[in-house]
């Protein structure tokens, strides 16, 4: 099977989709010289500086722009940067782009990708780190999807391209060098299903993003003392797979949420009320999430670590949940 | 307190020029948009005061001669986008008065089927890509909507109007920044009232206000007298014109008032009486009705016109007030195609 790196898979996936879309564009900043990260290398070459635009520092024309773009039947796939910066365009997104099929009465579709990358990236301090991906799942009319593999940020991306709604797509900037098998030809992965990463029978992580490596290497560790986690990569926040979530608690009664982003007011809240609400007779111990605490991300790395959830620490919790 | 609005300017005649040059028919016909949009927020406000309407509306009396002579000179298929204050664009654009009340009333039939209201309003088939709640937002969507044009090699062109106190969101700087690189067929219009909301806009805006900012960004500005249609439109379709011809965005700035107050429910205290009282002796419609009567227009057309608006407003005002609510699943469609709305809550 070929392979990929996280970053090469999803330029894979746009010029794929670019060949098969003539209404398929990017536009963000820098896109001309290949992207901040390099994501978007040698595309102006194949399919010129119309169709991937290079874009003022304008975060809300960007996105904007994009969204009357859309709503004329073109499909814009919008580079903002970090998640940090699309911030500047939460009006053109939260109120323009995810309300506007509905508050017209679906005369239009407004099927944009919004790339949003998020994530701690040594050092990149309080304005280049934040996890926002939660913020978004409460938005009515937004998509919200976080890859943790290249071959799901080449499947999901090109799923995304093809989704006739707003996605917001949130990379994260840990993995754009993870390097992973890519399954040739046209591979979508379905929106909205979570992969059973690694299976096990007595607890279940769920995590996502970058999160998933920490977790996969957690339930690692956890199997030398002979405690077999099941780890489930989320992959879609909205719409997410509470099957597959309910399923997995179901068969191991513990659940362990890990996420990057702070836990107060996170996604994980969403999934650990909803598997109280359904599975609280089946739950062996309480539900435990993991998250970082509420205080800004430092630039120094013994600071920027104090708010990171590290593989030991899900160690530490699933160890009292199976005591429990 | 300086005013510098058209409202207490005296009527000039017409240049005798304009008088013999004037095609009559032709300025009937947008005479009678004028009507048609008057009357609509007349009934609007009517609306109001019986609980049809329930939401805030911001009407556009006194503005219509910026819509009509605007939207008078674009092709069907071309696309505007508006602002909450935007009836009289919607009619303009082609619009279907009935489908529009309805909306405003929240019925079943109303433009987007009762779920947007007055600060939603929205008629694809006829290239209304939306009125907008967020002043300004609709400057940026206007530019990627000329981008797309652009992208499929078509051939129209983009409207976007918006209000004085536009200018001071980033919107404005992003937008005008954007058409102006990419040279994309976008003809900005401003329609200056004199307010933001309820503030003079002047008193908050530094600098030469519209047009300035719009030229020290390189695209050409205009100003006319938004009261005066002939300006309007001779003006409209010049600039569209040259946009047409491929050569860049233009900014057209329209200096108007705004007979009414912000919203509805706004009695406007904060200007003086005076002030209102002769800014009325330079409606917009009075005006072309005496140009048109002085160009030789008869009474009885001006009248035929004036009884067929009203009829029409009439009866949309009537079928509307008789038309069904939505069905209840209205409140859970169009949200997104994945996903199901209801199983997530309740």
């Amino acid at each position: 099977m070929p392979t990929a790196t996280y970053a090469e898979a999803s330029r894979q996936a746009i010029a794929e989709e670019m060949r098969r879309d003539p209404m398929v564009w990017a536009v963000g900043e820098d896109l001309g010289r290949g992207g901040v990260f390099g994501q978007y290398k040698g595309l102006v070459e194949e399919f010129g500086p119309e169709r991937i635009a290079d874009a003022p520092i304008s975060e809300a024309c960007i996105m904007g722009a994009a969204v009357g773009a859309a709503m004329m039947g073109t499909r814009p796939i919008v580079e903002l940067r970090f998640s940090d910066f699309a911030l500047c365009a939460i009006d053109e997104l939260v109120n323009q782009a995810a309300k506007a099929r509905f508050m017209f009465g679906g005369q239009g579709r407004v099927p944009l990708v919004v790339r949003e990358p998020i994530g701690m990236w040594r050092s990149s301090a309080a304005q280049h780190s934040q996890s926002l991906e939660g913020w978004y799942t409460h938005i009515p009319g937004l998509v919200v999807i976080a890859p943790a593999t290249p071959a799901d940020n080449k499947g999901l991306l090109k799923s995304a391209i093809r989704c006739d709604d707003p996605v917001v797509y949130m990379e994260h900037k840990n993995l754009w060098s993870l390097e992973g098998d890519i399954p040739a030809g046209d591979q979508l992965v379905e929106i909205g299903k979570a992969r059973t990463a690694r299976p096990g029978k007595d607890l279940t992580i769920v995590a996502w993003s970058a999160m998933l490596q920490t977790s996969l290497a957690a339930a690692e560790a956890l199997a030398s003392q002979g405690i077999e986690a099941e780890v489930l990569d989320l992959r879609s926040l909205w719409p997410w797979d509470k099957p597959a979530v309910l399923a997995s608690v179901e068969k191991t009664g513990r659940l362990i949420i890990a996420h990057e982003a702070v836990r107060v007011g996170g996604f994980g809240a969403e999934i650990a009320a909803t598997v109280a609400e359904t599975l609280h007779k089946r739950l062996a111990a309480p539900v435990c999430r993991l998250g970082a605490p509420r205080a800004p991300i430092a630039y120094a790395p013994g600071l920027e670590d104090q708010v990171r959830v590290t593989s030991a620490m899900i160690v530490a919790a699933a160890e009292k949940l199976h005591r429990a | 307190m300086e005013i510098r609005l058209a409202a207490g300017a005296p009527r000039d005649p017409a240049p005798r020029e304009t008088q013999r040059n004037l095609d009559v028919e032709r300025f009937v016909r947008l005479y009678r948009d004028m009507l048609r949009i008057r009357t609509f927020e007349e009934a609007a406000l009517k609306g109001l005061e019986e609980k049809l309407v329930l939401g805030a509306i911001h009407p556009s009396i006194g503005q219509e001669a910026v819509a009509v002579g605007v939207c008078g000179n674009l092709m069907p298929s071309d696309i505007l986008l508006s602002t909450h204050r935007g009836h009289g664009h919607t009619i303009a654009k082609g619009a279907d008065t009935l489908a529009m009340m309805r909306e405003l009333f929240g019925r079943e039939g109303g433009t987007c089927h009762g779920k947007g209201g007055s600060m939603h309003i929205a008629d694809f088939k006829v290239g209304m890509l939306g009125a907008n709640g967020v002043v300004g937002a609709n400057i940026v969507i206007a530019v990627g909507a000329a981008h797309a044009i652009r992208l499929k090699k078509g051939r129209e062109i983009v409207t976007c109007i918006f209000g004085d106190g536009a200018i001071n969101r980033g919107p404005f700087l992003e937008g005008l920044n954007w058409a102006g690189v990419w040279r994309l067929p976008v003809l900005f219009v401003c329609e200056d009232n004199g307010f933001a909301a309820t503030t003079r806009t002047h008193a908050m805006t530094a600098g030469g206000g519209p047009a300035t900012r719009a030229e020290s960004i390189g695209i050409p500005a205009t100003t006319v007298d938004g009261n005066d249609l002939v300006a309007v439109d001779t003006t409209a379709r010049r600039l569209i014109d040259e946009i047409r011809a491929g050569e860049g965005p233009r900014f057209l700035l329209c200096k108007t008032y705004r007979l009414t107050g912000h919203t509805g429910a706004d009695a406007a205290g904060y200007r003086p009486a005076e002030e209102v009282k002769s800014a009325w002796k330079n409606d917009p419609i009075a005006r072309m009705k005496d140009l048109l009567l002085v160009a030789g227009a008869g009474d009885s057309t001006l009248s035929a016109a004036e009884r067929s608006a009203r009829s029409e407003i009439d009866a949309a005002f009537e079928t509307a007030k008789a038309s069904p609510h939505p069905p209840l699943s209205r409140a859970f469609a169009d949200v997104q195609d994945i996903g199901d709305p209801q199983r997530e809550a309740f």
